[in-house]
C-alpha cells in the first residue's frame, strides 16, 4: 500500500464535548475507550442529556466504564443492523442541537454517519475517533457489491471474485473504499494477497 | 470593480415610497429584454453617477425570481452613511438610465435543507422576499420571524402576512414583544438551515446563540456584502515600454495597461491563473494585493503584483512591462 | 446546410472516423512541447468560425452517434446519471442553459419556442418534437437533467455550492476518462480530485477552487485536460475497466496510428442562475494517431510531450504499457525542427 495517503481518505480525529444539550454517541468494541477518555474533558451534567448505543463485539467488553458515566441513556445492540432501526427513529424525532460523536472500526464510523447525512446532518459536524481494527468497507466499482471487514490487499470481492486493488479513494455517501480490478489489463498477473489493514 | 460581473443597462421604471425611510426601485432592460434570471438571496451592484464620483452599493433582489420582467430593491436610507443611499432617495427618479451589474449571490439557500427558518431585522427582509417567493413556488418548508421597530416601519411585513399567514411571525420593539430565541432555535427539526439577515449585533446574538445551543456553524447563514468599492486612482510608469499611465477608479491595472496598448498575458482576469504576474521595479507606497495567486510572502516583498486585479496607493509604482 | 451526422460507433467495430475539416478543428491541447499541470483557466468567450469554439455549446459530427451511444451506457447501466434531491432546480437551469445554446449554435437543427413556462422544443437530428411545462417534471420523459443531457455532447456535473467549497451532487457520466459518478457523487472539489497526483501539492486546487467558487452568471470559464485511449472508445469508465482495460496491451507498431487516440476534453464552467449551482460540461474529443500526424506540427510536438511526460502522470493517464511504443512511433515523425508557439496546426 502507498504510504502516502490521498485527501479522500478520512481523517479521524478525538472526541471532544461539543456545544449544546443533547448528544448521541455511536461506538463498538474499543470504540467506548474514546468515549471514557473523552469523558474527562467534558463539563459536568454532560452525559445527563446523552445517550450512548454500543456495540461491544465478540470480546464483550467496556460496558461497565460506559455505565460508570451514567448516560441519560445506554443501549446495547448486539450488531449495527440491529442497532440501525432505532437509530433512524432517533434521528427522525431529533432536533437541531443534536451532537453526534462515532468511534470505534472504520466500519461503524462510516455506516453510521452514512444513516446521519441522510438525516440532514453535515459530516464536519460529527466527531469521530477511530479505534480498533483497520479493517476497511469496500465498495467493488464494477459489481457495486459491497465487501464488509476486508484485511488484504489486493482482496476478492465477496460478489463477482474480481481480485481488487483496495484504493484510499472513499465514498461517504457509501461508507466504503473503493476496489478496483487490479489484473483488468492482464489477467494472467496475479499479485500477492498480503495483510495490509489488520 | 471592472473584472467581476457583466453590466446590465436599465431604466428605471418606478419608485415607489414604502414607508418614512424605504423606498422600492424597480428596473427594466433599456432594450426590452427579459432580465437574467436569479436565485433567492441575490444582489445587485447599482452603479450611482454622482457627478464625478460613483459609487458602487449592492442591494438584494426582493421580487420573484420567476419574474423577471423587472428587478425590484428596496433602500432604506440611511442619513449618516456613505451616501448611496440618500443618492438613491434624492436623485433617481422613473426614467433614468443606469447601469447594475449581474445578480450575485453570497446569500443562497441550502437546498438541502429539511426545514429553512429564517430571521430577519428592518431593512434585513428584502433576500428574504425572494427567496420566500422562490421557496413558496418549490413547495419548500419555510417560517419566517421578523423583528421591526414599529409596525408602520415593518417594511412588507403586511405583504409577507398576507401571502404567508402563520408562517410569518412579527415582533415589534415598540411593543416590546422580543423573540424567545432559544426556544425557537431548541425547537427546529433536524436538517433545518438558519438565515440571517440584519443589523450586525442582531446577526451576531443570532450566530452566538446558535453555536451556544449546538447548531453547526455549516447550518447557519449570514448575509455579509462584500461590497465592491471603486479603487482611487493611481500613477504607474511601465519601464519597458516607456509609458506613464493613469489607472481610473472604474478601471483596473490590467485594463489601464491595455488602454495604452500594453497588453500583458492573461486568462482569468480574476487573479488567481498567474499569466498577468508583473515585477515591480521601485515603489513606494501601499499595495492592495487582491489576487489569490501570489503567496503571502510575495505580497510582503512588494516585488510583485497582479494587475488583473490588484491596486496600489501611494507616490510612486515602476513596473517591469 | 447544416452538419452531416456520421453513421458510426465507439464500441465494438469500433467505426469512429473525423472528417479532415474535424481533423483541422481538433482542440489539439498543447501550446509549447512540455506539459505539466497548471491551473490553465480562461473565459469561455467565442472562438473563430470552424473551431469547436465557434459556439459556447459545440455541437459536431458525432451527435448523433454519441448520444446513441449514452443511451447504450445508460441501459447496461442507469447508475451513472444521478441527481441527489436537492438539485432537481439545477437540472432545470442546466436544461434552460443547453437548449438556449444549442438553438443559438445550430437553429436548423434545434428550435426553442418559450411561452411563458410552455416550451417547445425540437431536435430535428434525434427527430424529437415536445412540448412540456418547464419546471414541472411530470410533463417531461425524464428528470430536466436527464432529458436534455440524454440530447448533449458531453458529460455533465452539476456542483452544488456550499461553505465554500463545491459539492458533486448531480451529473451525467457515461464517456468518462476514468472516474466514477455513482462513486464520487456526493464529494467536494478535494476529494473528488483527491486521486490526481502533484496538482494537490502545487496548490492548483485551492487556487482553481477559488475562481470556480467566484464565476459569475453570464460569465462562463473553460480548460483544457487531455488523455489516451485505446480504440475510440468514449465510456472508459472505471466499472468496465475489466471490459476495455485489455486493449492496452494490444498496441504493437504495427497499429499505433490506428488504435491510440487523444482523448480531450473541453470542461467549462457556468453559473446556473436558479440554483446558484455551477455546471461543468466535459466535451469530449477524440483524434487517432493516424489523423493527428496530418498535422506535422502536432507530431512532433506529440511526440516531444509524451517523451517526456513525468513519470506519476503517465502512470496516472495509463500510458504505462504502450508509451515506448508509442514515443518510438512517433520519434519517426520528429526532424527535431522547432515547433511553432501556440496550439494550431501550421
Ligand atoms: C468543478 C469542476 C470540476 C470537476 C467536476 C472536475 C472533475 C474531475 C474528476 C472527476 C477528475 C478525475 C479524478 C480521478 O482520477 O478520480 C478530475 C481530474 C483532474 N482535474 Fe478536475 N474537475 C473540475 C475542475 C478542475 C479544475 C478547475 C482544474 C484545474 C485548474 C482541474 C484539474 C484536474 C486535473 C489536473 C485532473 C487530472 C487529469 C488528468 O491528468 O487526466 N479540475 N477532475
Ligand atoms: S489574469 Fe489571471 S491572475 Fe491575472
Amino acid at each position: 500500500m502507498a504510504a502516502k495517503t490521498i485527501i479522500s481518505r478520512p481523517i479521524y480525529g478525538t472526541l471532544s464535548p461539543q456545544p449544546g444539550r443533547h448528544h448521541l454517541f455511536i461506538a463498538d468494541a474499543e470504540g467506548a475507550l474514546a468515549i471514557t477518555d473523552m469523558a474527562g474533558k467534558a463539563p459536568s451534567g454532560f452525559f445527563d442529556g446523552a445517550e450512548i448505543d454500543f456495540i461491544p463485539g465478540p470480546e464483550n467488553r467496556h460496558l461497565a466504564a460506559l455505565e460508570a458515566l451514567k448516560p441519560a441513556q445506554l443501549h446495547v445492540a448486539p450488531s449495527f443492523a440491529s442497532l440501525l432501526p432505532r437509530l433512524k427513529q432517533t434521528l427522525t424525532n431529533a432536533h437541531m442541537g443534536l451532537r453526534l460523536y462515532l468511534a470505534g472500526t472504520e466500519g461503524l464510523i462510516g455506516q453510521a454517519m452514512q444513516v446521519a447525512l441522510e438525516a440532514g446532518m453535515d459530516h464536519t459536524s460529527m466527531q469521530t475517533e477511530h479505534r480498533g481494527s483497520l479493517a476497511r468497507r469496500m465498495q467493488c466499482v464494477h459489481c457495486k457489491g459491497i465487501t464488509e471487514n476486508v484485511t488484504t490487499q489486493p482482496a476478492l470481492c465477496a460478489h463477482c471474485g474480481l481480485l481488487l486493488l483496495v484504493r484510499d479513494h472513499y465514498s461517504r455517501r457509501l461508507a466504503a473504499f473503493q476496489g478496483v480490478c487490479i489484473n483488468a489489463e492482464d489477467r494472467s498477473e496475479n499479485p500477492p494477497m498480503e495483510e495490509a489493514f489488520p | 470593480m471592472s473584472t467581476g460581473t457583466t453590466k446590465l443597462d436599465v431604466v428605471v421604471s418606478d419608485v415607489v415610497p414604502v414607508n418614512d425611510l424605504v423606498t422600492r426601485f424597480h428596473f427594466r432592460r433599456r432594450d426590452g429584454e427579459l432580465l437574467p434570471t436569479f436565485s433567492g438571496g441575490a444582489h445587485v451592484v447599482v452603479e450611482m453617477r454622482d457627478s464625478d464620483r460613483t459609487r458602487l452599493n449592492p442591494y438584494s433582489l426582493m421580487g420573484s425570481p420567476l419574474d423577471t420582467r423587472e428587478y425590484t430593491i428596496s433602500v432604506r436610507r440611511d442619513d449618516v452613511g456613505r451616501g448611496g443611499s440618500l443618492f438613491m432617495h434624492r436623485q433617481v427618479k422613473p426614467g433614468l438610465e443606469m447601469v447594475i451589474s449581474y445578480p450575485v449571490n453570497l446569500f443562497s439557500l441550502d437546498l438541502r435543507a429539511k426545514k429553512h427558518l429564517m430571521l430577519a431585522g428592518g431593512i434585513g427582509i428584502t433576500p428574504f422576499m425572494a427567496q420566500t417567493s422562490q421557496l413558496a413556488a418549490a413547495g419548500g418548508n419555510f417560517e419566517l420571524h421578523y423583528t421591526c421597530r414599529t409596525a408602520s416601519l415593518g417594511t412588507y411585513a403586511d405583504v409577507l402576512q398576507q401571502r404567508y399567514g402563520s408562517r410569518v411571525k412579527l415582533y415589534h420593539d415598540d411593543r416590546e414583544e422580543r423573540i424567545d430565541l432559544d426556544r425557537l432555535l431548541s425547537s427546529q427539526p433536524l436538517g433545518t438551515h438558519l438565515y440571517v439577515c440584519g443589523p450586525a449585533g442582531m446577526i451576531n446574538w443570532v450566530r452566538d446563540r446558535a453555536a451556544a445551543l449546538g447548531w453547526p456553524s455549516e447550518t447557519v447563514h449570514f448575509e455579509h456584502f462584500a461590497a465592491p468599492q471603486p479603487g482611487a486612482p493611481f500613477d504607474v510608469t511601465l519601464a519597458v515600454s516607456g509609458k506613464t499611465i493613469r489607472v481610473g477608479e472604474q478601471q483596473s491595472l490590467l485594463e489601464a495597461m491595455e488602454a495604452a496598448g500594453v497588453d500583458p498575458p492573461y486568462l482569468c482576469r480574476g487573479g488567481v491563473c498567474g499569466q498577468c504576474e508583473t515585477n515591480v521595479i521601485s515603489s513606494d507606497g501601499k499595495f492592495i494585493h487582491n489576487d489569490h495567486w501570489l503567496s503571502e510572502e510575495d505580497h510582503r516583498s512588494g516585488c510583485k503584483i497582479m494587475p488583473c486585479v490588484s491596486r496600489f496607493d501611494g507616490k510612486s509604482l515602476v513596473l517591469e512591462r | 446546410m447544416g452538419i452531416t451526422f456520421r453513421k458510426e460507433t465507439f464500441r465494438d467495430d469500433y467505426t469512429f472516423r473525423n472528417s479532415p475539416e474535424h481533423i483541422r478543428r481538433f482542440p489539439f491541447p498543447f501550446n509549447e512541447d512540455a506539459y505539466m499541470y497548471a491551473v490553465n483557466i480562461e473565459p469561455h468567450v467565442v472562438g473563430p468560425k470552424g473551431s469547436v469554439l465557434e459556439n459556447l455549446i459545440d455541437v459536431d459530427e458525432h451527435y448523433v452517434a454519441e448520444m446513441q451511444d449514452r443511451a447504450l451506457v445508460l441501459a447496461e447501466d442507469p447508475l451513472r446519471c444521478q441527481s441527489l434531491p436537492h438539485m432537481t432546480l439545477a437540472g432545470w437551469d442546466l436544461l434552460e442553459l443547453l437548449m438556449e445554446q444549442q438553438a443559438l449554435g445550430y437553429p436548423e437543427h434545434f428550435t426553442l419556442e418559450r411561452d411563458g413556462d410552455r416550451w417547445r422544443w425540437i431536435n430535428r437530428p434525434l427527430g424529437i418534437d415536445d412540448t412540456f411545462t418547464f419546471g414541472d417534471t411530470s410533463t417531461l420523459p425524464y428528470g430536466p437533467m436527464e432529458y436534455i443531457t440524454r440530447q448533449s455532447q458531453g458529460d455533465f456535473c452539476i456542483l452544488d455550492q456550499r461553505d465554500g467549497n463545491l459539492w458533486m451532487d448531480a451529473g451525467m457520466v457515461t464517456t468518462q476518462a476514468d472516474w466514477s459518478l455513482d462513486f464520487d457523487i456526493g464529494m467536494n472539489f478535494f476529494e473528488w480530485h483527491a486521486p490526481v497526483p502533484l496538482a494537490h501539492e502545487k496548490g492548483i486546487f485551492t487556487r482553481a477552487l477559488k475562481f470556480l467558487t467566484n464565476i459569475q452568471q453570464g460569465k462562463p470559464a473553460r480548460r483544457l485536460n487531455w488523455t489516451m485511449t485505446i480504440n475510440p472508445r468514449l465510456d472508459t469508465s472505471p466499472e468496465n475497466y475489466h471490459k476495455w482495460g485489455p486493449d492496452r496491451a494490444t498496441v504493437t507498431p504495427e497499429n499505433v496510428g490506428e488504435k491510440v487516440h487523444l482523448r480531450v476534453e473541453l470542461q467549462s464552467f457556468w453559473r446556473l442562475p436558479r440554483s446558484n449551482a455551477i455546471v461543468f460540461p466535459i466535451r469530449c474529443y477524440l483524434i487517432k494517431m493516424d489523423e493527428l500526424v496530418t498535422q506535422p506540427k502536432w507530431a512532433r510536438r506529440l511526440h516531444r510531450v509524451i517523451r517526456d511526460l513525468p513519470e506519476e502522470l503517465a502512470t496516472y493517464k495509463g500510458l504505462t504499457r504502450y508509451r515506448p511504443t508509442l514515443v518510438e512511433w512517433l520519434s519517426k515523425l520528429d526532424d527535431g525542427s522547432p515547433t511553432s508557439p501556440g496550439f494550431g496546426p501550421d
